[in-house]
């Protein structure tokens, strides 16, 4: 069996699974599976950007994606009316504050001769800019944060089309990722993991608690939508007639509608994502990056700049990763901070890529949706299994409560079982890197 | 100004708190030191081996005293303690024999450990939950205080109050305890030369005759016992929840690399940097500052630097800045 | 295609610790079997190579008898370590055999060759940095079960130097120093013989003598040494034997004298 042939089986299984869930539950299911599936795949085609084309250990991709995110509501949302009179300049003026005193402290740092006078300039432009910041910043965000904090209370956004969100969304993540990347990936040795971990909890720990910016843990809800909104499809009598020449009710096939655009808008991205990493892994780029990933030392030696390409590269990455989390919040319509957990934003992406094949982004794809497919539907298997074992039991036992209860805890467990099994039995994943 | 209440204020929330914050993070950390000397990778499952470790207490714990058995004023778990530790022994020698072995066999590089312990992070992430559920469990019993606050307050006469969490004693003085049993191995020991010896070389520890199997057993064992110690004491002092201990991951291995990863005494002292830096910065010090400062200065605010919330980014700005000053953490790192 | 478990380039610390990492596969595999006669250690026709890989050893022999010193010198590249290292069992042999002692080791891994009685001091990476003098000697008694205090005594008297700093981490000893913890360490074992892979690579010429000295004197006390040496006259001179290896073959062979007064030999190797 050929390397094509084999993959579209694999991808033709993938599109089985799917059909059974559209045939066995519903096509809503199903279609939210392929919609939620691309925008894995696209997640897991920057990550494989990263760890498959030059080794770089993202671990805080779910901050990228929480970014991205952000972007969906500072674009979209309509502005607070008179947040930012009441408080955006203060809040503005805050931020470039705080900026420049990190670059007043980095200038130091470098023009200073290092020694105890240094330390101490060092520590008083901190400690000054710090009670700065915080004696502009507090006022102006309690004052936002003081209209009508049920509903807003927050700056709001700046009421664009919301489809722009999504660049915004990557540029977003591209500069935070410039940032981490310019500390850990310049650094003597390279702190790229620890450094992505803690970036990623600091994001959504200011996503969690400056309510100014995102409504904090109260949420922000009805970002806009690219797409109808389903209530005015089922007022529309065109569509309402259409939808019952293909036998369907108007409630259903709005939702289904929804569905098919949003999936159309997301695969569009991906593709035109994958083609722009297909011609960059071929380019001369591409190679240049699997030269260095092979034997960085000889890469090194023929002239060429390490730690220059391993910056582009993670900071393209993590744009990618910031474009999908845009397009997550989009579909979603809200954004909710305590949603964001390493182990589904970070670790789940990291299976996806392994799984795929590192170093492949067909792979990368085939992994979005694999792993994404067996996330959602492992729960009603697991329910499956428990009923399955617990139907000899007593209907009060509470053993068989347990069972039942926990059965939807078994997803991690299979997560972890599917990457161990991949990495031991194949490897290089389902796709290998050609 | 009341310099002596100022001073039982701060050492009722910020020192005896961080102190015992303090500990736990160090025992942590040692763990993923451990694992990082010897097998050479971060382990990313340590957390939820925490977990486990806590978990088999507090079922024990929940059984003990189902069968009316009890320490008297201390808790119950340490006498369930034990066991814990060699259940969470068994798990990750299981686990090492099924998972681990077979990359160290292929010579597979630490990165892909890495990747590795992720998959181990899943499944034990996934067995807590299934067995005991995602919710918070309380297991402690015994006296909550060695000294409460109110019987500090008619015992001195003063304002404040001092109060000594029953938790906190044993935290620290397991601690001391463990770790100074830890070094002693360490350094006295032909095991625990010898893994000194596989960590700084490992061909070289092969060619003296030294097992690399009995080592890395050795050291599956010494993380279980630190990583249940770590986690009941964590677990008797806040809450047992599984997810809490995923979440520690970032501290501790924040302490690992600040103290020098691969160094024993370093995670302890990066433990308590990091603790530290988190309760002194989002403690608000209204309080001590009424107290310390004379009236017409007293501060409005709570003066709170950054709200608790931030406390994962504290421990990642002391590690930022520790990294940017001295690469290898402030001992020097990589050497068991 | 990359190696499956490979690490991609990555060179990220705060996750991977790549200190120390060995390359030998700690398995034991095959038994030594009777075979008496011959020399006290022999590499007997050694044809030999890495892996897969192409020969890189062409039906070699190297040998060491019971109170010599026996020496392998040859140019850059000749396979001189390549030559030790297959008697030590590091590398893959596809023809010949190693004997010790009487008895066939060709199939026995490292670490049973160490059991068997063969000291080896391998060219870098030779002693436990962190670890003190005195923990390096012992762990290089580590497979003794009876008391050693006697044999460490032996090696302080050999290198005063090492009494003195026995409680200074190795690490922080100068390069010659540094050589003399890492035979110390080998002899700690009390080995039949003694292999030493370049041990003056790196040190200053005063030094060289000085480690050459206390390798004659290690000598005296009656355990074969076989080494491989860069500094091809100043070794053999002390030698009993020597190897001129060219490219993974023996080219002169002779005792240390013979090859030092042979025209051929000093015209090409010992520059005239």
């Amino acid at each position: 069996m050929n390397a094509t042939l084999k993959n579209t089986v694999l991808f033709g299984i993938i599109a089985l699974l799917i059909i059974y869930v559209g045939l066995a539950q519903s096509w809503n299911s199903a279609l939210l599976i392929i919609a939620m599936g691309l925008i894995s795949s696209i997640m897991a085609l920057g990550v494989n950007l990263q760890w498959g084309f030059a080794g770089l250990f993202n671990v805080g991709i779910m901050g990228f994606v929480a970014l991205g995110g952000l972007a969906a509501v500072l674009v979209g949302m309509p502005p607070t009316e008179g947040a930012f009179a009441a408080g955006g300049f203060g809040v503005v003026g805050a931020l470039v504050l705080g900026a420049l005193t990190i670059f007043a402290t980095i200038l130091v740092m470098r023009r200073m001769a290092p020694g105890w006078r240094r330390n101490l300039v060092v520590i008083a432009i901190l400690v000054a800019g710090f009670f700065l910041f915080r004696g502009l910043l507090d006022p102006s965000v309690e004052r936002i944060e003081a209209i009508n904090p049920a509903e807003t209370g927050y700056l709001g956004g700046l009421g664009l089309p919301v489809l722009l969100a999504w660049p915004v969304g990557g540029l977003f993540a591209a500069m935070a990722a410039w940032i981490i990347g310019k500390t850990a990936l310049g650094l003597r040795s390279d702190y790229l993991a620890i450094a992505t971990l803690g970036i990623a909890e600091i994001i959504i720990a200011v996503l969690k608690n400056e309510d100014w910016l995102t409504r904090g843990v109260k949420n922000v809800i009805g970002v806009p939508r690219p797409v109808p909104y389903e209530i005015d499809l089922q007022n529309t009598p065109a569509f309402v007639e259409r939808a019952a020449g293909f036998g369907f009710n108007a409630v259903e096939a709005s939702t289904l509608w929804v569905k098919v655009l949003y999936i159309g808008l997301f695969a569009i991205v991906l593709i035109l994502l994958m083609w722009m990493s297909q011609r960059a892994l071929h380019s001369p780029w591409g190679r240049m990056l699997r030269a260095i990933r092979d034997n960085e030392v000889a890469a090194e030696a023929m002239g060429k700049d390490v730690t220059a390409r391993h910056l582009q590269v993670f900071i393209l990455g993590s744009a990618i990763c910031g474009i999908a989390g845009a397009m997550m919040t989009t579909m979603d319509s809200q954004l909710t901070p305590g949603t964001y957990q390493p182990l589904r934003f970070t670790f789940l992406i990291w299976v996806m890529v392994i799984v795929g094949g590192s170093g492949n982004n067909f792979g990368a794809v085939l992994g979005g949706f694999l792993i994404w497919f067996l996330w959602v539907q492992v729960e009603p298997m697991g329910f499956w299994l428990m009923n399955l074992i617990t139907s000899g039991m007593d209907l009060n036992s509470p053993l068989r409560a347990h069972l039942l209860e926990s059965a939807s805890h078994m997803r991690l467990l299979t997560m972890g079982l599917v990457l161990l099994l991949v990495l031991r039995f194949s490897p290089r994943g389902l796709i290998p890197e050609r | 100004m009341d310099l002596l209440n100022a001073l039982i204020a701060f050492l009722n929330y910020v020192f005896v708190p961080g102190v015992a914050y303090g500990s736990q993070l160090a025992l942590g950390a040692l763990g993923v030191t451990l694992v990082y000397g010897i097998l050479r990778f971060s382990n990313f499952a340590h957390g939820d081996t925490m977990a486990m470790g806590a978990m088999s207490a507090v079922l024990l714990t929940w059984l003990f005293q189902s069968w009316g058995i009890s320490l008297g004023p201390l808790p119950t778990a340490l006498l369930a303690l034990p066991f814990a530790i060699g259940l969470t022994i068994l798990l990750l020698l299981g686990t090492d024999r099924v998972v681990y072995r077979f990359y160290r066999e292929k010579k597979a590089k630490p990165v892909i450990l890495v990747i590795v312990s992720l998959g181990v992070t899943f499944i034990y992430n996934g067995v807590t939950r299934f067995i005991i559920g995602a919710d918070d469990q309380n297991f402690l019993d015994g006296e909550r205080f060695i000294i409460s606050a109110r019987e500090f307050k008619t015992a001195t006469g003063l304002e404040e109050g001092l109060s000594f969490k029953t938790t906190q004693g044993i935290t620290i003085i397991t601690a001391i305890i463990v770790v100074a049993v830890l070094f002693w191995f360490l350094n006295r020991t032909r095991a625990g030369k010898s893994m000194r010896a596989y960590s700084d070389n490992e061909d070289l520890a092969l060619l003296s005759g030294i097992n690399p199997e009995r080592v890395v057993m050795i050291t599956w064992m010494i993380v279980a016992g630190l990583a249940t110690i770590a986690g009941v004491l964590y677990g008797l002092d806040k809450s047992f929840k599984p997810f809490t201990y995923f979440q520690l991951l970032l501290p501790i291995f924040a302490s690992a690399i600040v103290g020098g990863l691969g160094n024993p005494l370093g995670a302890i002292a990066g433990g308590f940097v990091i603790a530290f830096s988190e309760v002194t910065i989002t403690y608000a010090w209204k309080k001590i500052l009424v107290y310390m400062m004379p009236e017409s200065l007293e501060p409005s605010g709570l003066v709170q630097l950054l709200s608790t919330d931030y406390k994962f980014a504290v421990s990642f700005v002391i590690l930022l800045i520790v990294l940017l000053f001295k690469p290898t953490g402030l001992f020097k790192g990589q050497s068991v | 295609m990359s190696d499956p478990y490979g690490d991609r380039g990555n060179k990220d610390v705060s996750i991977a610790n790549p200190k120390g990492q060995g390359s030998l596969i700690p398995r034991h595999k095959g038994q030594s079997h009777a075979a008496p006669g011959g020399p006290f250690l022999i590499g007997d026709g050694m044809t030999a190579g890495y892996g897969n890989g192409p020969d890189i050893l062409h039906d070699c022999t190297i040998a060491v008898d019971r109170g010599e010193i026996a020496v392998i010198v040859g140019p850059n590249g000749a396979g001189k370590s390549t030559g030790m290292k297959a008697v030590f069992g590091m590398l893959d042999m596809r023809k010949g055999h190693v004997r010790l002692d009487g008895e066939d080791i060709t199939d026995l891994s490292p670490q049973d060759r160490v059991a068997k009685g063969m000291g080896f001091v391998p060219q870098t990476s030779n002693i436990f940095t962190s670890m003190t003098v005195e923990e390096n000697l012992e762990m290089g008694a580590f497979i003794r079960t009876d008391d050693f205090r006697d044999t460490m005594a032996q090696v302080y008297d050999l290198f005063p130097i090492l009494k003195e700093k026995r409680k200074q981490p190795a690490g922080e000893l100068s390069g010659g120093q540094r050589q003399q913890v890492a035979v110390g360490r080998a002899l700690m074992t009390q080995p039949k013989v003694l292999m030493l892979d370049e041990p003056t690579a790196g040190v200053s010429p005063i030094v060289m003598d000085e480690l050459f000295d206390r390798i004659i004197e290690v000598a005296r006390t009656g355990i074969p040494i076989l080494m491989v040496e860069q500094n091809a006259r100043q070794a053999l001179e002390i030698a009993d034997k020597g190897y001129v290896l060219v490219q993974g073959a023996n080219a002169y062979t002779g005792t240390g004298k013979e090859l030092l007064a042979d025209p051929e030999v000093r015209k090409s190797f010992l520059g005239g």
